[in-house]
Order: C-alpha cells, then structure tokens, then sequence
C-alpha cells in the first residue's frame, strides 16, 4: 500500500523556501505532495509567493532551503531543458520572429524528431486548442485569446508529466476566460497530464481545481479541496479570501453554542467553552426573516441587484452583516436574521495579542523598536534589585548581564489606536492588511523596523495608508523571556 | 459689434491648421535635399557645355581606375562592417544580459571616444600605430582598417545592445523549458531576435565607412576610395564627373539600405522595421 502511494506522488516540495538577495523571504517552508494526474492550483494575492514557486518547479528559480522531488529524485540542481515539464507562461512568451506552427514545433525540433512526426504532433496539438489551419500565420496577427491557445498548444505538444500554469487567463476578458476555463479544465481530462495552476482569482481556482493551496505572504494557509477551502476555511484569511463572508469576533458559551453579534446561536463546531473565535458566515446562509422571529435583529441599509440575487447589507447595532438572497428587501425595513447551525463555520481567534520580543541596555532600560520604555526590569525578576554600582543582581547577589535579559511586550489589539498625525504615536507603519469583523476592523501594521501589530479599530482605514500607532503606557505588558 | 468683429478677425489670424506647422520642414526640404538633388542629376548628365550627355557615366564603369575605387571603397566597408560586428556583438551581450550593476557606466566606457574630437582620436591612433609598425605606409590597408573600426564600433554597439536589452526574458526561460540549452537559445531566440539591431549597426557603419575619406587621408592611405574621389574631382573644378560618382554612391547606398530593410523585415516580423521601415 505505502509503495503504491509513494508511486503515485509525482511532485514533492518538502520545506521549500526562497529568500530574495535583499533577505525577502518569499516562499516560507512550503510543503506539498502532489500526485501525478492531479488539477493543483496555487491561489493567493499578488506577492503571495506562489508564482515563484512554480518559477522553482520549473527551474528559472532555486529554492534556497529544501527539497524538490520529481517521482522521488531530487530535482533542485537539474536545469529547465531537463525537466519533463511545460510552462504555459503568463504574457504567452510566444516567439515573435517564428510562425505558429515553428512557435508549437519549437520543443520537438529540439528533440530532433523526425518530421513527419513534428507535422503530424503539432497538427493534433492545434486540433486540440481549435486553431487547425493557423500553421503559418504570424504571432502578431493573432488575437490574445489565440495567443494563449498557442501557447497551451507549444507547451502539450511536448506531452509533458507536469504541465505549469501561471496565470494563464489573466490577460482575457472574463467571457473568454470562463470560456478557457472549462476548455483547460477538459484538457486535463482528455490528456491526464499533472495540471499547476496560479491564479490570484478564487472563482477559477473553484472551478477548475482538484486541489487548491491557499497562500499567503510565503506561507500555506490551508490545502484541500474546493469544496473543503470554502465550507472549512481554515482562518480568517483563507474565509475572506474565498468567497464573500461574513467574519465576527466571538466566544464559544457552552457545548456548540456560540455568541457573537450580540446574540447566542446553535453551531455544529465542538469547541471548548470561553475560547476566542472567528465566526465565519456566507452571505447565502443568512436568511431574512420578520423581526420577531429572528435570532438577530437590525435594519436595511443597501440593497443591490447582483443578477442571480440581491446582496443586502443589514445593520444590527454595530454589527454589518451582508446577506445573499433572491428576494429583494425593502430599504430601511426592519428585519431578523436567522443563521443555521451548519451555515456557521466557528475558527479559532488568531493570536491576536501582539508579542515584541525586546533587549535592554546598559541601564537596564528597555529597548522598544527604537525607543525606550518605562518598565522596571527589577520587578520583572523575582527577589531582583540594582547594587549600589547600579547593576542588577538577582537573589543570590548575582550579576545579571543586561545582554542576556530579554523581555516580551504584550498589547492587545484593542488598546492600540491608530493616527495620522506622524508624531503622535510611538510607532510608524503601513497598514498591510484589513478584515472587516462585523462591528470592526482587524489591521496588520507593519512598522518601519520590520514588526506586524494587529490592531482593531472601528473605523475604515485604507491598505497602505502610513499610520501612526498610540499605545498608552499603562496598557503595555511585561515579561520575562525564560 | 465692432469689438466682436475684431476678436473673430484675430481669432482667425491666429488660427494654424496643422498642416501649416509642416512648412519650415518643406522648405528645409525643397532647399538643403531637393534642390541639391536636382542640381547632381543635373551636372551628373550634363558637359562641360552644358550638353545633356552619358559620357560621365559610361566613362566610370570603363575607367579601370575609378572602377579600382569603388572596389577598394566597398572592401573598406565590407571589411570594417565585418570586424566592428565580431568586436561589438559580444560586447553588447555581455552588457546587456549581465546583472552587473554599474553596465551604463561600462556601456559609456565604450562610447566615450566619441565625444573627443573626431581628428584628435586619429592623430593619436596615428601616432600609436607609428609607434608599433614604424612606418605606417608598410600596411595602408590594415591601418584604414583600425582606423575605421576605433571611429565606428560606437555606431555598432549600440543598436545591438538596445535591441539585446529589450530582448523579453520570458522568451529565453520559455527557450529553456521547451528544452534548448544555452547554445540552442541563443542561436534559436537571442540571435534572431537581435537581427533589427545587426542590420541598424551594419548600416550605421557600412555606409560611413565607404566615403569618410579623412581617415585614409591622416593616416597616409594614398589609395583613393569613393570619399577621396569625388574630392579630388571637386578640387579639379570637374563637377560634372564628381557629381556622376556622387550620384553612383548614391544609388549603392539605396539599394543597400533596401535590401538590409527587406532582410530585416523578413526575420523579425513587420514590428521590427529596419532603417526605413
């Protein structure tokens, strides 16, 4: 059984991890078993690291740390032309100064097949991508959908074990991307070639995909299938990412019973009472009903017609909660909510206290991100105390050396506010990423030496607006790291 | 009423329809390329009595000396052509495909020559040249040679390091994956695609190098080539046989400048013009 499996896997990724020359880390202990057949799409935002990471199957890239097996054999020194594998690229990378039928014959040319071979091969390549009869025409006369049919066609002519896709219907417009779609997912029918696919859009990983890798700032977030990645979003990254949803700050209350938006619900997650968590909910699982029969009460504040339904948006005191339905509502009009069990996807609450691991000086002052903080490292240090000279000692009458003390700073999300005015706040950053969680934001700021803090805040700020983040004194936490 | 009827009267006194902009460029045309054309055509086909007349022609092509010429002038160009594409196409690439950081720097490095003084550079390659060989007249042909080459390798370089530069680099990863290693890449990809840039270089050198006459002057090349030629023919108050072999060099430069162009449009697809295109 074991050696049937392992058979079976025709690409390996064990702790692969790329860092840039300037020390960007762009790919992050990525692992992941593929087996040979399989539709697998990388999905992500831009920057997310999954095009280099189907640069570094390729071979135009190398991974920096880790390994790269293709059917069990380390791959990692082998160059591109020596791979049994095709990349569909993402601007095409057709051939300019050669027809279509010298662009698809290019791979077998090199293989020095004999030419009736070539014709015959390319012929089938073109019947299979519809374009039959195009041999001889230019690269430029083409239009960009047939462009992409070519390059689909250069790269399966050379029946590869692994066929690369990287963002290959990014430049189409959306009928004849849907269009595409459905052709390539046929494609990997027809042909049971091993498929992986970059896309950024979730609604094409959806619909192709045998697998989908979710991906996140050089990270994994969750691997599964379509159906698994949007029913079990796996954290509030993966769940707003995917579809449209409803995310809430919550509590568990007892046994599958859950509070979140002012009010308790029934849900099918089993998790232990008073922890944190992320309620995820679909719009499509909310369903609109008379006020008094809801669970949660609010009113219309905007209601939009989406063609195959409307999406409603209701406020229940802080709480926004969009909704799909194919009946329309009635602006202003006051309405319940009803949400069931199994429409409620319950995640743990990320770790959502920020922790800064910090150094101190000479002085035993501590050393914040640049700046100095007023906490007294002797009450952090049982039985501690400074000596005459100034020098911490510890309860046997030991030096303590400063270098080896190292404190952690807490705050939590919540007692830190952001501002615009450069100088007031302690720190300085960008904001990198928002969630809206029903009645807030939750912000990633990244400050200028390098450090990500959560904080939330009620009101709407944009993606890379440059904050700067007030801390009170008294809301910062202090411990000692052991 | 009055003042309306003087705005509308300046409105239109002011007003230029685009063509107008074309006239300083039509005159500049008419005087300094049409003209001096006519007046060619004109002394190139006529006598010292001003006689319509062939002579000047047919006396060319049976003169073995003027014909001696316009061999030595092509194998001037076709030799200096030849030797600033083996120099400048390595040079290029490297610069181009390095990732070397300061490559303008270097880039300049080889341009630089041309903003010192055209003669300045001759006489001190003269005065190398002499150093090395003695007497310069022991190899006129060779000296012209490096003479040229030293003034034209700019011209060559840069159209194919521009070319080499713009060379989208999904093209050769694309090379790669579909199985050509280096070599294959470059000979199938890189190479073909540089052609526009070749012919641009070829061009920029060929021509020049057929009549700048200067070099071979300041470097003891007593040989006549076509540049020489006509001057001497201009000195000897002859416009009428100068102006014929004007006009010949003329015609060759046209067909040349044709014929690179179809070549170019052939191997690079019609985006990629050549000179004329």
């Amino acid at each position: 059984m074991d050696r049937n499996t392992t058979r079976e896997n025709i690409i390996e990724l064990k702790h692969i991890s790329r860092t840039f020359d300037d020390g960007f880390r762009v790919v992050d202990d990525f692992n992941l078993t593929i087996q040979r057949g399989e539709f697998v799409t990388f999905l992500g935002p831009s920057g997310c690291g999954k095009t280099t990471t189907l640069r570094m199957i390729a071979g135009f890239d190398k991974p920096t740390e880790g390994e790269l097996l293709l059917n069990g054999e380390d791959i990692r020194d082998l160059p591109p032309n020596r791979r049994p594998i095709n990349t569909v690229f993402q601007r095409y990378a057709l051939f300019p100064h050669l027809n279509v039928f010298e662009n698809v014959a290019f791979g077998l040319k090199l293989k020095k097949l004999p030419k009736t071979d070539i014709i015959k091969k390319v012929k089938k390549a073109l019947e299979m991508v519809d374009l039959e009869d195009f041999e001889n025409r230019g690269i430029q006369t083409l239009s960009g959908g047939q462009q992409q049919r070519i390059a689909i066609a250069r790269a399966i002519v050379n029946e590869p074990e692994i066929l690369l896709l990287d963002e290959p219907l990014g430049a189409l417009d959306l009928k004849m991307r849907k269009e595409m779609q459905l052709e390539l997912k046929g494609m990997h029918e027809k042909l049971g070639i091993t498929f992986i696919y970059v896309t950024h859009d979730q609604e094409e990983a959806l619909t192709m995909s045998d697998k989908i890798v979710v991906m996140s700032e050089g990270k994994i977030q969750q691997i599964g299938t379509p159906e698994d990645i949007y029913n079990e979003p796996k954290n509030a990254f993966v769940a707003d990412f995917i579809g449209d949803s409803n995310i809430f700050s919550g509590i568990m209350t007892g046994k599958c019973r859950v509070r979140f938006c002012g009010a308790e619900f029934e849900c099918v997650d089993d998790v232990e009472h008073g922890t944190m968590i992320d309620a995820v909910v679909r719009p499509e699982d909310v369903t609109i009903t008379a006020p008094e029969k809801g669970i949660i009460r609010g009113v219309v504040t905007s209601v939009i017609f989406k063609g195959v339904h409307y999406e409603i948006t209701v406020q229940s005191s802080k709480n926004e909660i969009v909704v799909q339905s194919t009946r329309k509502a009635e602006l202003n009009a006051a309405v319940g909510l009803y949400i069931e069990p199994e429409g409620i996807h319950i995640m743990l609450a990320e770790n959502t206290i920020n922790r800064i691991e910090s150094g101190v000086d000479k002085q035993y002052r501590l050393n914040f991100l640049g700046g100095m903080l007023d906490c007294d490292i002797a009450s952090l240090i049982a039985g501690a105390r400074y000596n005459t000279d100034g020098v911490l000692v510890d309860a046997h009458g030991d030096v303590v050396e400063p270098d080896r003390i190292k404190v952690i700073v807490s705050v939590k999300p919540d007692d830190i506010t952001m501002s615009d005015d450069k100088e007031a706040g302690i720190l300085r950053g960008h904001i990198i990423n928002l969630i809206y969680k029903g009645d807030h934001y939750s912000y990633v700021v990244r400050t200028e030496e390098d450090e990500d803090f959560i904080v939330s805040d009620e009101d709407l700020w944009n993606m890379d607006d440059y904050v700067s983040l007030l801390i009170p004194k008294e809301k910062f936490h202090y411990a000692l790291k052991k | 009423m009055n003042q309306f009827c003087i705005q509308k009267f300046r409105i239109q006194k002011f007003h230029f329809q685009r063509s107008q902009l074309c006239i300083p460029y039509g005159l500049f045309l008419v005087c300094f390329v049409l003209a001096p054309l006519v007046v060619i055509i004109y002394y190139a086909f006529t006598n010292g009595e001003g006689k319509p007349t062939l002579e000047n022609l047919t006396g060319f092509f049976s003169s073995p000396n003027t014909i001696g010429t316009l061999v030595y002038s092509l194998g001037i160009a076709v030799s200096t052509t030849c030797v600033c594409l083996l120099l400048a196409y390595p040079i290029a690439y490297i610069l181009a495909r390095s990732k070397m950081k300061h490559k303008s720097v270097v880039l300049m490095i080889f341009v630089m020559p041309m903003w010192i003084n055209f003669t300045l550079r001759i006489t001190a390659l003269k005065e190398i040249l002499t150093v090395l060989e003695g007497n310069l007249a022991y190899h006129p042909f060779l000296n012209t040679l490096i003479g040229m080459t030293y003034d034209f390798l700019p011209f060559m370089i840069l159209p194919i390091y521009t070319t080499l530069l713009k060379l989208d680099n999904s093209l050769l990863e694309a090379a790669a994956d579909l199985g050509a290693d280096t070599v294959q890449t470059f000979m199938k990809v890189t190479f073909p695609l540089s052609v526009p840039g070749i012919i641009s270089g070829i061009v920029m050198v060929f021509l020049p190098s057929m009549t700048n006459y200067v070099v071979l002057d300041m470097l003891y090349n007593s040989t006549y080539i076509m540049g020489s030629l006509i001057g001497a023919y201009f000195s000897a108050y002859d416009w009428h046989n100068g102006s014929m072999i004007a006009l010949i060099l003329l015609v060759i430069i046209l067909l040349f400048t044709l014929f690179t162009n179809r070549y170019a449009d052939e191997d690079a697809g019609s985006s990629r013009g050549g000179v004329l295109g």
